[in-house]
């Protein structure tokens, strides 16, 4: 039969016509978009980086540890958000993702168009705490060689938040998204390693396992290395070689839960 | 880009042994651990072109039977096929060739009414040029023209059926799968749901539709299977599945002034005349009788009435019986609520 012949662009077309959808979407509510990615990390940077420092309590190169952390912190977290709150409502409640999962598209295509899509807003929101870093700091100090490497870590940071967003998505109920929420997104938030440089922890080792655990330690470690390289930092290849791992372990997860949760 | 277009069989509706625009074949789902399936060896086929109804109570099986031909719920055994494509083994090419309009509205509330239309095409590949003007074209003839740029969350219940509706069509697809389409809408907007309906019957595209709703099936469909317990109880043509009842087409006659057992008498004589029944109560001051018919009621109806005559008996009310798919239903699925 010829149909093997036709399914591989017209898959291809059918995947980017569901980005494309949400990518326009996304444009549409571009303003609230941009606000929710801003509020939190500016207020970190802001009052760590600069209120803080003045005032004494955190010395004067803090800013500069705690920037590519925000810019690690983002992308994961963006990216896990874009992915699971929707997910969570289009499921249980509005259906809404029945059309897409209709398109001439196999099922596991939307899920990795989802993960696609929540890297894309997490890359975004990543990127723009770049110029925000600029605005609110009175200088940044990065060794710009390290960008390109930056750039790779910040996608597959991206890539392991749509993922992990996936899984959560299709495991979470609506009725305890807000308990899930709370229970997992804080603890990831300070587990991350984004306030802190992670070889620090040496006297509080117990803490150093978890934040070993969490996927944002080695956005923020690599991007530590990668741009401000005084501060110390795990190895860059460790840091690519666990993300690589998290973005397979939650993909895989993500997409056979999303296959469940799409066919009866 | 024009390997799209190739991809259509179009020259089947000239091919008379073509594949059905339907198949099932001994389909069986059982959901998770439950132990009665929810479809149970269900088999019917469905022609090009052809509006075909699945009748029956809620929980027989309408719906799952449709999920599985639409690639939303995977079978446990058995075969499903859409316009000769295996569901299971080739859901994405099938996708390609089935429109849906879900029992739920399910409309993307991130886009207009337009917008939805659109970027389904999107979905489905038709190409750039060609979305908007078909977009443009299906809001006029669901009379959505002036909805277009609303969001879904604003449209009556009939409006957003119809911009479902409207967005099934948008791929062109052979094979329109319909589940309850009318329940919860006015009667105008069931009757501008069942227009369309005819009319893409019409227009060449295979209807399938789930319903509960007797008068809808009996006035769409071409053929009617009736499911329950996710068995198929029968399959064919609404006149056909009347005129197959056991029970029988009725006269009711309300009568004075004769003597009821010569009467009977004689009415049981008659040709065409299977029954005939007093129903009139002890201290009735008219003699009610129920006469059954073997055939259709009008055509028992003139002897009957000169019968009475002759007996010298004046008719004071008559009533014609004849059963409807709604009696089918009930003999064949039972009275029992669900």
């Amino acid at each position: 039969m010829s149909a093997p012949v036709k399914v591989g662009p017209g898959q291809g077309r059918a995947f980017l016509g569901v980005l494309g959808r949400d990518l326009a979407v996304t444009g549409k509510e571009f303003g609230s978009f941009i606000s929710q990615v801003l509020m939190q990390p500016f207020f970190l940077l802001f009052v760590f980086g600069v209120v803080l420092g003045q005032l004494g309590y955190v010395t004067p190169g803090y800013a500069q540890l705690l920037l590519p952390g925000l810019l690690a912190l983002n992308a994961f977290f963006v990216a896990v958000q874009a992915t699971a709150i929707p997910l969570v409502i289009d499921f249980s409640y509005t259906k809404e993702i029945e059309d897409r999962l209709l398109a001439p598209l196999s099922t596991r295509l939307v899920a990795v168009e989802k993960i696609v899509f929540g890297a894309s807003r997490g890359l975004f929101g990543s990127l723009v705490m770049i110029p925000v870093g600029y605005i609110v700091l009175d200088e940044v100090n990065w060794v710009l060689s390290g960008l390109p490497f930056a750039a790779v870590l910040l996608v597959l940071g991206s890539l392991a938040g749509g993922a992990a967003g996936l899984v959560l998505g299709t495991l979470v109920s609506p009725r305890k998204i807000n308990v899930v929420f709370a229970l997992v997104i804080t603890p990831l938030l300070f587990t991350g390693s984004t306030q802190f440089p992670f070889l620090q922890l040496e006297n509080l080792r117990w803490f150093q396992v978890i934040c070993a655990l969490n996927p944002i330690t080695y956005v923020s470690e690599g991007l530590r290395g990668a741009l401000t390289p005084a501060v110390p930092h795990l190895p860059g290849w460790l840091c690519l070689l666990a993300l690589v791992a998290s973005c397979l372990l939650f993909g895989a997860v993500g997409i056979q839960g999303f296959v469940r949760r799409a066919l009866d | 880009m024009s390997t799209e277009t190739t991809t259509r069989p179009s020259a089947d509706e000239q091919t008379p042994d073509a594949a059905p625009a339907v198949e099932v074949r001994d389909l069986v789902k059982r959901y998770g651990r439950s132990t009665t399936p929810a479809v149970d060896g269900l088999s019917f086929a469905v022609r090009r072109g052809e509006v075909f109804g699945l009748l029956g109570p809620n929980g027989a099986g309408k719906t799952t039977t449709v999920g599985v031909l639409t690639t939303r719920v995977t079978k446990t055994s058995g075969l499903a096929t859409v316009a000769g494509i295996d569901v299971a083994t080739n859901p994405v090419g099938a996708r390609a060739v089935l429109g849906v309009v879900p029992q739920r509205p399910n409309l993307d509330r991130s886009l207009d009414a337009r917008g939805n239309l659109v970027w389904h095409a999107a979905y489905h590949g038709v190409p750039r040029a060609q979305r908007g003007r078909l977009a443009d074209e299906l809001l006029e003839r669901m009379g959505l023209a002036e909805k277009a740029k609303t969001n879904p969350d604003e449209l009556s219940g009939g409006q957003a059926q119809r911009l479902i509706i409207a967005r099934g069509l948008m791929h062109d697809p052979q094979v329109l799968f319909l589940d309850e389409p009318s329940t919860g809408l006015d009667p105008q907007a069931r009757l501008f749901v069942h227009d369309r309906v005819t009319e893409l019957a019409a227009s060449g595209v295979t209807v399938v539709l789930t319903t509960h709703d007797m008068d809808e099936a009996a006035k769409l469909a071409d053929r009617v299977g009736i499911v329950d317990h996710g068995k198929l109880l029968a399959l064919d043509t609404p006149s056909a599945l009347v005129a197959a009842l056991p029970g029988e087409a009725t006269i009711d006659l309300t009568i004075t002034g004769a003597d009821v057992d010569v009467l009977t008498g004689r009415l049981g004589e008659l040709r065409g005349v299977s029954s005939v029944e007093d129903l009139s109560g002890e201290a009735a001051a008219a003699t009610h009788l129920r006469v059954g018919c073997d055939g259709e009621a009008g055509a028992a109806l003139p002897p009957v009435l000169a019968a009475v005559a002759d007996a010298g008996a004046v008719v004071s009310q008559v009533e014609l019986g004849e059963p409807t798919l709604e009696d089918v239903f009930i003999d064949l699925t039972g009275r029992g609520l669900r």
